[in-house]
């Protein structure tokens, strides 16, 4: 009963909040665009398909073609599946790596805190891409899926270092104590009257990782070390830099991947706001 | 204070091993061959005689002959001599000399990009701070702009000041008709070559840092002492510059900490720009699979960032006072 009445309080609260509503929808926007969106073109992605090369938006070629007469749409709704895909296991990846030192950082202190803590540290400070480009470099197949892991083994101190720092607040609570002068395993107690108490923070911290993964893949992307086999939006940009769609001014081609990047990542930070909202009632508007 | 150094110095240090064995160690543990794939790029294994006459003659002059731990004290030992190999795309000048005439560039585009966004940033946000109009603005703007791909961001710019309008050159860091010298003539050229890159970094800088200094300042207006000082009747501007100066410090914290994502962001946009920086280099590097032309520019990135990492440590003691007292203000 008493739970059913929170739950309600969580959502009228949220649903109320424009910023975490309106960011969901966009979300869900390209979500299925992403999935639907191949069903509905006829073409393959990288099939020569227009003789005259790169040309504007029409009926026939929605977003238009590229610099080799491939359709741009194909190509766009494609890499938002990937887009999605990096986020999703780059991000939660990033996530329970953080989540798994980060409690264990936090709730056991002393040396185990400050070894892990030197570690989370060290990987904070080496620029993560740095690291990412010279084992892409020497990778000569890459999918999709070694992108993920590569992102989430790198990006999780982020999310280590917030974590720990709120597990440290909360098992020196009364509620933790009694849990465990009644002798509940650490393992349950991390589980069962720590780790729902941060909820809030914890699903913010995967909206951040969602989106930080999508933004590095891109930046990969774009560097010439993205997936070798498939197409994802980040590349789409790369070739039409390279090809000279700058200069040959074929803005369908290099505007629509970035966008789509902006508004998705932008829709996350702004959810991640709306969210706070909801779970700390001093944020709201007065 | 010292315990602070100390404890930041120990980090570095051991940072910069760890970056120093990650570049030793990928190349020879990573599935595939480099030599192997260099000797292929270049297509010389036309008999098998030559092939593997060059092979061994690479793998002797690399030193992968030898056992691994020799290999790893040798790559410290000529590290340290300011040895990084020699490039085989701009063969043969060596590593080192390439990297340095790229660095010039990058501190040239990063530092005021830097710095000017942090400001900038700072001043913008913690005005929007609980300021119905400012924050109406500036806060979606600093979403948009923090969420941009820096390339994204670099590409529009181009194509719209360099292409459309036709105002700022896209491509090198001076114009191509002109060789270095110190004429007014190749300063212009210089500073037209950078504004763009330099605003494209600045502008996604100034959204992440105006976000967080509002996000921050909203805490400190929240925070007890600042409803003391407004029980107190204290002037609206005072109780703000108490939380502006409270909030100076996880900002500067936070700069070095979104130092990576920064040069990250440099790399691509030089990229876009062809701005002969380590970024541009990186590129030609890997397209040309010049793996100690890479090998030295990750080096060399590792390294920058932990030196600026050491710069904002001694920045956060001038400003902090309790860091300099030994009340250590921040944890690690």
């Amino acid at each position: 009963m008493n739970d059913q009445k929170k739950k309600n309080e969580f959502l009228f609260f949220s649903l109320r909040n424009k910023k975490l509503v309106a960011g969901l929808i966009i979300i869900i926007f390209f979500l299925v665009l992403g999935f639907v969106g191949p069903i509905f073109s006829p073409y393959k992605p990288f099939a020569y398909l227009n003789p005259l090369g790169a040309q504007p938006p029409s009926l026939k070629y929605w977003f238009g073609t590229t610099f080799f007469g491939q359709d741009v749409f194909t190509q766009f709704v494609l890499g938002l599946r990937a887009t999605f895909l990096v986020g999703a296991i780059g991000g939660g990846i990033g996530t329970l790596l953080g989540m798994f030192i980060g409690f264990t950082a936090g709730y056991r202190g002393g040396m185990v805190d400050e070894i892990l803590n030197i570690i989370t540290n060290i990987i904070l400070v080496i620029p993560t891409l740095a690291v990412l480009l010279i084992i892409a470099a020497y990778l000569q197949v890459r999918s999709v899926f070694t992108e993920c892991l590569f992102i989430g083994f790198t990006a999780w101190p982020w999310a280590a270092r917030a974590i720990r720092a709120q597990t440290f607040t909360l098992r020196t609570r009364e509620f933790v104590d009694l849990a465990r002068m009644s002798g509940m395993k650490p393992l349950k107690i991390i589980f069962k009257e720590i780790a729902p108490n941060m909820m809030s923070y914890l699903v913010m911290t995967f909206i951040l990782q969602f989106g930080g993964a999508i933004l590095i893949a891109a930046t990969l992307d774009f560097i010439g070390l993205g997936p070798t086999n498939a197409i994802s939006l980040g590349l789409m940009m790369q070739i039409s830099v390279l090809w000279g769609a700058l200069q040959l001014g074929s803005w369908w081609w290099f505007i629509p991947p970035g966008l789509a990047i902006t508004i998705i990542v932008g829709s996350l930070y702004i959810m991640n706001v709306g969210l706070d909202e909801v779970f700390n009632p001093k944020l709201r508007e007065m | 204070m010292r315990r602070y150094f100390g404890r930041k110095l120990l980090i570095y240090g051991l940072t910069f091993i760890l970056a120093v064995s990650i570049d030793w160690m990928i190349p020879r543990f990573m599935p595939g061959n480099p030599i192997r794939n260099m000797l292929t790029r270049v297509s010389v294994g036309t008999t098998a005689g030559a092939s593997q006459a060059l092979y061994d003659y690479y793998s002797h002059l690399f030193g992968l002959d030898l056992p691994l731990w020799q290999q790893y004290l040798n790559f410290w030992n000529s590290l340290i001599h300011g040895n990084l190999g020699i490039s085989s795309y701009l063969f043969p000048t060596p590593v080192k000399q390439v990297l340095l005439s790229a660095v010039p560039f990058d501190i040239f585009l990063l530092i005021p990009s830097i710095l000017l966004s942090w400001l900038a940033g700072n001043y913008f946000g913690a005005f929007a701070a609980r300021s119905k109009w400012l924050d109406n603005t500036v806060s979606p703007i600093g979403y948009i702009l923090t969420a941009t791909p820096y390339m994204w961001l670099g590409i529009l710019l181009a194509w719209f000041f360099g292409i459309v309008l036709g105002v700022f050159p896209i491509a090198g860091a001076y114009s191509f008709s002109m060789l270095p010298n110190l004429s007014w003539h190749f300063i212009g050229s210089v500073l037209l070559h950078w504004f763009l890159p330099f605003a494209s970094l600045f502008l996604v800088g100034f959204g992440g840092q105006a976000i967080g200094m509002r996000n921050l300042i909203i805490y400190e207006l929240e925070a007890d002492y600042s409803h003391y000082l407004e029980a107190l009747g204290a002037p609206r501007g005072l109780i703000r510059k108490y939380a502006f100066r409270n909030a100076v410090l996880p900002q500067i914290t936070g700069l070095a900490l979104s130092l990576g994502v920064i040069v990250a962001g440099a790399l691509v946009t030089e990229v876009v720009f062809s701005y002969p920086g380590i970024g541009y280099l990186l590129l030609a590097a890997i397209q040309n699979q010049d793996y100690f032309l890479i090998q030295g520019c990750f080096l060399f990135i590792i390294f920058g960032v932990l030196f600026a990492n050491f710069a904002i440590d001694i920045a956060y003691v001038i400003i902090d006072p309790r860091t300099r007292r030994g009340m250590t203000g921040e944890s690690a």
